[in-house]
């Protein structure tokens, strides 16, 4: 292990972090004037390191190679396939961002840092090989979104979202972290595969509540049930840019982690954690249904669909196979598409004067003011929901396919029953769009950069979609291997 | 078998056709969809013609491995053909029925109609389990924007339940297909048709398809979803649910419950005569006191569906030949009935049948037709109905008198209530001003019965046509159940040996499907 090779292979975070420094002495030194082009440079800097990433997954690379700093950090096929949508997330923040901020005044130069460095600390995440390396990068993520969140400095709502997030977001880290303590406790080491090593065989009751406990943290991260509380509060309340960024790239970065964790710290004890998984996914995806169908601000709508959406996903890990891994990371791609897509339509719903539109029923007749926005929230809609021929199907599909393969058939039965409920919801908002009276509410005008990435989010989510399975079928392939600890 | 992509070719057609729809003006989209729907017409004609009859199980077939875990696999047998013809001949028809009625967002109604029939003939046409899978449901996004967009005044209602029933039924569906594919690893229906799935694991596989084809069927007692949507629907919109998406609950059961599962089959057989009984008497009862005109005629579909659903687990030839029939003529009858309600609803817009009455002396084109149509849902003798509903019943009444007798009696009911319907609003006295004011069928009307007429005339006096492309399929289906066959209660003894002796033991043996 020479320093040379650990330094190349953390390349793209030097990358963030050097680039992030700069910026933000350019933010300082610039002000608020230089957030444009800022922007642009933070964006320039993550397609950068998304093709310096790039060659780890279509490399497969796992194993030895991939180890940096003495088993700290793993550069592998897996977290290369999650570094990637956590920038493509990333890169669709920044994107939308200005046009957003700019009409209250608030665009700010240190947003784009904020997201670089939050990035990072995803990148730091996915790619922990230790319970150290993944506590820095959890912390150094969840710092930035806590000001991220709270980024509408005079909006009392976005204020209070900070808040709360940072309370709940501190509370999380302090039960992974006693979680941790206790694994440590009883492995006598914080590297992954240490610990896999050292849990075999029976397990002592202070690892089985090290085991909960960690999980209990990571599930706050995706807001899965029971730990999903701020998830509806923080989405409302955060400015929709940052929402949509919550919505994907932490996600991405916490199921990753999740994944790691579960499967390569714990792969040796995978009867006890899966009970707690296969709970979660159920709880998730009947309580993300549920709370959704009284919601009346179509943000929190949309937060209840990414919980119900992280319940589909933990089937794909309740199934402990490759092949669920592969699915679930195959779910999240899409998952990424649908749900920027969606709250990309949410920043384009202005009333005449430039107004944000959030609560649903003002959606009412949308079909007939503006067609082709109403026409691509219905398909993202229909796709949330996994009716085919749109891709969310493909998701379902692949994660419920791993379940029944690994005989988990009870499971998936209740979990695709359960998605009729969550299918209620989503017709609701299709119903108010298109079979309504229309009101003449949300009217304004959108910004052309917010109609391109929506275009791109729903040609993914179209049925062309399905054109593309074997390829990404192959790279999900490939960093499941990863993390099954190579071929 | 040409290697032209035809089968593509008529999904392809009304998709593009759809897409130019949505960017075009009101006139400009009726034009549009009508030539597609004419010219897929014109492909499926050329289908039919070119099918050989007796020739390979399996033709037109098209493989593409595009996908990860499925292809696009395309190919039809005689009964795939039947249904798709049916589909494409009921499309253009239910465009014309929509030409004046429908005025508001012409272009996206167009477009969900070609939608809806590139679905269908993907459904009919597929080979890939997955495929099949995706058309299937697919079809529910069109429909449901049909029935809430343009449908009547409770059309949300409706629309909800059409969409959630018929999706709950399918995520099961979903679920048993997933294992099937793990266990026989391949997704290809030909080859899954020939698989023998362990007993055990037919029983719980056969329920989750059942649950997903008796809600689309539907039968009775999940039939709840039907009679609200065809209420609400444009009447375009009720021909197409009548006429073809009914028929994919049929269809599935000829495709996928028989053939893949038939010890299952076999040992829920008693269940399905159960549902069927108590559908045919029960619908046919609430049929009797219905206000509604496309109400009545709804629930006249359940009960019509009962014979298909008898017919196909009758285990014979008679049965499933019958069952099919039932389902083409079905297809046929009850698009042309809500054709017939969609006539006089344009003009009075309303659909109570206490306001109309004495039709025939103002309208008696129409009451022609009504009359035609009328007779063939109760199966005179001459029409299309005749002929699948005595087959069917021919069938089943091999297995169970019982149940024959029960649904013999269904037929009795259906003649009472479509004759009362007809009373009602054809003859006696003209007590509306504005119904008696009501004038005759004009060119556009007459142009869409009158090929309805000729093909319920047609299957009924001579229906070798349609069935000479299935025999042998029907006679490969029924060679597969043989094994699972239950022994008929009724115990025929063959009467003095007749000269023509093979007819009787064997009504489909091989040279039949010659001619």
């Amino acid at each position: 292990m020479d320093w040379t090779q650990s330094l190349t292979l953390v390349a793209p975070e030097e990358l963030l972090s050097v680039a992030g420094l700069i910026l933000l002495l350019c933010a300082a030194w610039r002000g608020d004037k230089a957030s444009r082009p800022i922007s642009w440079l933070a964006v320039a800097v993550l397609v950068v390191a998304s093709a310096m990433v790039a060659p780890a997954l279509c490399g497969g690379a796992s194993g030895q190679a991939s180890e940096a700093f003495f088993g700290q950090f793993r550069a592998d096929a897996f977290a290369s396939y999650a570094k990637l949508l956590i920038f493509a997330s990333a890169i669709a923040a920044l994107v939308v961002a200005p046009a957003y901020f700019e009409r209250v005044r608030a665009m700010r130069a240190e947003y784009p840092v904020l997201v670089l460095f939050a990035s990072l600390g995803m990148a730091i995440m996915v790619s922990a090989s230790n319970l150290m390396t993944l506590y820095i990068g959890l912390e150094m993520n969840s710092l930035a979104a806590y000001v991220l969140a709270a980024f509408l400095r005079g909006d009392e709502r976005s204020a209070e979202a900070g808040l709360k997030y940072f309370v709940l977001g501190a509370l999380a880290s302090g039960i992974l972290l006693f979680g941790m303590s206790l694994v440590y406790g009883f492995t006598g080491t914080t590297s992954y595969a240490g610990i896999a090593t050292a849990l075999t065989g029976d397990l002592a009751t202070g690892a089985t509540f090290g085991i909960v406990f960690m999980l209990a943290g990571l599930a706050f991260k995706i807001s899965a049930v029971p730990f999903h509380m701020w998830t509806p509060d923080v989405y409302q309340g955060a400015p929709t840019p940052v929402t949509a960024f919550f919505a994907s790239a932490p996600k991405v970065a916490a199921l990753a982690v999740t994944m790691r964790v579960a499967l390569e710290a714990f792969g040796q004890q995978i009867p006890a954690w899966q009970p707690i998984v296969i709970f979660a996914a159920l709880a998730s995806i009947v309580v993300g249904a549920l709370g959704a169908i009284g919601q009346q601000n179509i943000k929190r709508l949309l937060a209840y669909s990414s919980i119900n959406n992280v319940g589909f996903m933990l089937i794909g890990l309740a199934a402990a196979t490759p092949a669920g891994a592969a699915a679930m990371l195959v779910y999240l791609a899409i998952y990424v598409a649908m749900t920027v897509g969606s709250f990309v339509v949410v920043l384009m719903l202005k009333d005449q004067d430039g107004n944000p539109v959030e609560a649903i029923g003002d959606l009412a007749g949308l079909s007939s003011e503006r067609k082709v926005l109403a026409a691509c929230f219905a398909m993202l809609m229909f796709s949330l929901a996994g009716i085919p021929p749109l891709f969310g199907f493909w998701g379902k599909f692949v994660v419920f396919q791993s379940a029944v393969q690994a005989g988990l058939i009870p499971l998936a039965a209740i979990g695709i029953a359960a998605s009729v409920i969550g299918a209620f919801y989503y017709l609701k908002v299709v119903k108010i769009m298109y079979f309504d009276e229309p009101v003449g509410k949300a009217l304004g005008k959108s910004d052309w950069m917010h109609q391109a990435i929506l275009a791109l989010c729903v040609l993914a989510i179209s049925p062309l979609g399905y054109l593309a399975t074997k390829c990404l079928g192959h790279y999900a392939q490939l960093a499941a291997t990863a993390l099954f600890g190579g071929a | 078998m040409s290697g032209f992509p035809i089968l593509s070719l008529m999904i392809f057609l009304p998709l593009v056709a759809g897409i130019v729809c949505l960017f075009a003006s009101s006139e400009q989209a009726r034009v549009i969809a009508l030539g597609a729907t004419l010219l897929d017409l014109a492909l499926g004609l050329l289908l039919w013609n070119q099918y050989d009859i007796g020739g390979a199980q399996w033709q037109f077939t098209e493989k593409l491995p595009l996908f990860a875990g499925f292809s696009w696999a395309l190919g039809i047998d005689g009964i795939a053909l039947m249904l798709l013809m049916l589909s494409v001949f009921l499309m253009p028809i239910c465009i014309g029925a929509s030409w004046i009625s429908i005025d508001k967002r012409v272009g996206e109604y167009m477009a969900a109609f070609l939608l809806m029939e590139a679905l269908m003939i993907g459904v009919f046409a597929a080979q890939d389990l997955f495929l099949f899978y995706i058309f299937f449901e697919a079809g529910l996004i069109p429909m449901y924007l049909i029935i809430g967009v343009w449908g009547g005044a409770d059309r949300i209602y409706a629309s909800y339940k059409f969409f959630l029933y018929t999706l709950f039924g399918s995520v099961l569906m979903l679920i048993a297909m997933l294992w099937m594919v793990n266990e026989a690893g391949t997704t290809d229906i030909p080859t899954l048709m020939a698989y023998d799935f362990a007993p055990e694991a037919q029983t719980w596989l056969w329920l989750a398809f059942f649950a997903s084809f008796a809600v689309k069927m539907p039968m009775w007692p999940v039939h709840t979803w039907l009679p609200d949507a065809h209420v609400q629907a444009p009447t375009a919109g009720s021909v197409i649910l009548a006429g073809v998406l009914l028929k994919m609950g049929g269809y599935g059961f000829i495709r996928f419950s028989l053939p893949m599962f038939p010890e299952a089959s076999a040992q829920f057989a008693w269940l399905v005569f159960g549902l069927s009984m108590a559908a045919v008497i029960i619908t046919s009862l609430i049929a009797l006191v219905q206000h509604d005109m496309k109400k009545l005629i709804a629930y006249s579909s359940v009960a019509h569906m009962a014979i298909v659903t008898i017919g196909l687990f009758a285990f014979n030839v008679q049965g499933l030949e019958g069952a099919m029939i039932v389902m083409l003529s079905h297809g046929l009858v009850s698009g042309a009935l809500f054709l017939a309600v969609g006539v006089i609803y344009d003009r009075l817009h309303t659909r109570e049948i206490a306001r109309y009455g004495g039709l025939a002396i103002n309208m008696p084109y129409y009451a022609l037709f009504f009359m035609l149509f009328t007779m063939a849902s109760i199966g005179l003798p001459g029409t299309s109905g005749f002929v699948g509903e005595f087959l069917s019943l021919g069938g089943i009444y091999q297995v169970s008198s019982w149940v024959a007798l029960v649904c013999t009696t269904g037929i009795i009911l259906g003649a009472a209530y479509m004759l009362y319907l007809y009373r009602r609003v054809i003859f006696g006295v003209q007590t509306n001003a504005d119904a008696a004011a009501m004038p005759d069928l004009d060119l556009r009307e007459w142009l869409m019965m009158v090929p309805l007429a000729a093909a319920v005339l047609w299957m009924g006096l001579y229906p070798e046509s349609f069935l000479a492309p299935m025999r042998q399929d029907i006679a490969a289906l029924d060679a597969r159940l043989a094994r699972a066959k239950p022994e008929g209660d009724a115990k025929v003894t063959a009467g003095k040996p007749a000269e023509k002796k093979s007819e009787h033991h064997e009504p489909a043996a091989a040279p039949e499907g010659a001619h």
